[in-house]
């Protein structure tokens, strides 16, 4: 089993986050005056209508857009850029075709500078923890769209990061494989003791996995709402209380 | 938990079958057979009908020998040395030609595809380059470097330089964005991207221009030959035909398309080893 102790740390705060994007010649504002604090080892789902600037906000947390205004602090420390403490899981796995599942998964920690066998080592425990013991040495054409996944998973938590950032990861998958990697998310989160910050547009996957909710308004500038899950892990899809969360995310989206 | 094994069980690269291995070899022998005809049995018809036609004397033998005189000749050549000669002098400009090439295209080519600025100022004139005909341009190739080895070699390089050059720009600018963005998250450097995702990535596209520039060096490599030349596969096509030893034209003629063929062959070969990750080549 391989688990670390990340106690007291992976804490962001977001403070009067601005950003917007030149579109056509005119400025479009996405995000506007966003204040947030994330606690240590949360799992934090945003969710928010189409243009609420949900994938945004994730993209500037993981240091690949540039904020226009306000700043995101990371234990205290102002973040510039990507860094070693955060790991990004796409909604695509992003895997490299040429690299087998091992090459792939052992990719972050050598582009960090660790020597092919020790990361590879690193990389076999994280491939087991995701059920792939068996796909090491296959390549990514030979792998389903789940298995695939979860290659881009291992290749995340390989790094030990502190934050992991997921942007609507389980988009693109068939509704029996997202439960099933629902699941293995929850038990990896809870494992590892690791901040996790989610985009998703699928509210009952936010009730399953969230501590608590981020509701992104439509309206720029309008205070976002968060929503604490109060529920016991590992949790019941078909308990009313997780019905009951369910229709309020559904609710604040005018959809109920 | 109880739906893992779902998405699990869904490999489809591995696994091959084994209920193969307990057929009988008669009609696993009959299939094999049946496989070769129907790849080669328009070949082998076209050969044979060639042979009798020539025997028969439906085509004219003094134009169209039987295979057998062809074959004759191209061994005698071989044998007594004089095409082996030619073999030498036409691998090497052919060779070094190609070989300039690739050091030339491969390396810029990586560097224009990287660089926006470089490739949008350097593609008009390259477009323009590439649709002028090479052979068009052999003369003034011979005015500047007379009529030897170097404008020869020069004609080929010229015209390899650029399906070579297109398409590693081309396999550059390709390269998934969401690979490269990825290869940035885990703190990738400029060259570490490069090595790691760009040039693998691009593999694929340099190697179909590696194969359209050994075609392009074979089919200028005969064309200069056939220009001023004493020596050459090229030349010998041309000289046996004054000469009206028709067998050893076509001798001649057999050898190029062998060249071609083994140019096509390594080169598969090669592409088959570097790129084992992705789909069958062809």
């Amino acid at each position: 089993m391989v688990s670390i102790d990340f106690a007291g740390r992976g804490e962001v705060t977001i403070r009067e986050l601005s950003k917007s994007f030149a579109l056509n010649g005119r400025s479009l504002t996405v995000l506007k005056g966003l204040n947030l604090d994330i606690r240590p080892g949360e799992c934090l789902v945003i969710v928010g209508a189409s243009g609420s600037g949900k994938t945004t906000l994730l993209r500037v947390l993981a240091g690949l857009e540039t904020a226009d205004g306000g700043e995101v602090l990371i234990d205290g420390r102002p973040i510039h850029g990507v860094g070693t403490e955060r790991a990004v899981i796409f909604q695509e796995p992003r895997l490299l075709p040429w690299q087998t599942v091992l090459g792939n998964v052992a990719f972050g920690l050598e582009v960090r500078g660790e020597s092919k066998a020790q990361a590879e080592e690193k990389a076999r425990g994280y491939i087991a923890l995701v059920g792939l013991a068996d796909f090491a040495d296959a390549y990514p054409r030979q792998l389903s769209g789940g298995m695939a996944q979860r290659v881009g998973i291992a290749r995340a938590l390989t790094v030990q990061p502190e934050i992991l950032l997921l942007d609507e990861p389980l988009g693109a998958l068939d509704a029996m494989t997202k439960i099933s990697m629902q699941e293995e998310l929850a038990r990896i989160w809870s494992e590892q003791g690791v901040t996790m910050i989610m985009v998703t547009h699928d509210l009952e996957e936010a009730v399953y996995l969230a501590d608590r909710v981020l509701i992104l308004p439509r309206e720029k500038g309008a205070a976002a709402r968060l929503v604490e899950i109060d529920l016991a892990r590992p949790r019941d899809r078909s308990e009313a209380r997780f019905v009951r969360y369910r229709e309020e995310l559904l609710r604040e989206f005018g959809l109920h | 938990m109880s739906l893992q094994h779902i998405d699990r069980s869904v490999v489809i690269g591995p696994q091959n079958g084994k209920a193969g291995e307990r057929r009988e070899w008669l009609p696993r022998t009959l299939s094999r057979a049946g496989g070769f005809l129907s790849r080669y049995g328009l070949l082998l018809a076209f050969l044979v009908l060639w042979q009798v036609s020539s025997r028969a004397g439906w085509l004219n033998p003094a134009v169209f020998p039987p295979l057998d005189a062809i074959l004759g000749a191209l061994w005698r050549g071989i044998v007594g040395g004089a095409l082996l000669d030619d073999i030498a002098i036409s691998l090497q400009r052919s060779g070094i030609a190609f070989a300039a090439a690739v050091a030339v295209a491969i390396p810029l080519g990586l560097f224009m595809g990287q660089v926006r600025a470089v490739e949008s100022a350097l593609d008009p004139i390259l477009q323009l380059f590439r649709q002028t005909s090479a052979l068009a341009l052999y003369p003034v190739f011979i005015l500047l470097l007379g009529l030897g080895e170097a404008s020869k070699v020069f004609v080929i390089f010229w015209a390899t330089l650029f399906p070579l050059l297109l398409n590693t720009i081309g396999g550059v600018k390709e390269v998934d964005a969401k690979l490269i963005e990825m290869a940035r998250v885990y703190g990738a450097s400029r060259l570490t991207v490069f090595r790691r995702v760009v040039l693998p990535g691009a593999v694929p596209s340099i190697f179909v221009g590696l194969r359209l520039s050994a075609t392009t060096a074979l089919l200028l490599l005969i064309a200069s030959e056939m220009i001023g030349a004493n020596k050459g596969v090229g030349f010998q096509v041309m000289n046996a035909q004054y000469n009206f030893q028709i067998p050893l034209m076509f001798a001649a003629i057999v050898l190029l398309a062998f060249m071609g063929l083994f140019a096509n062959y390594a080169l598969v070969f090669l592409q088959r080893r570097l790129c084992r990750w992705s789909e069958p080549v062809n």
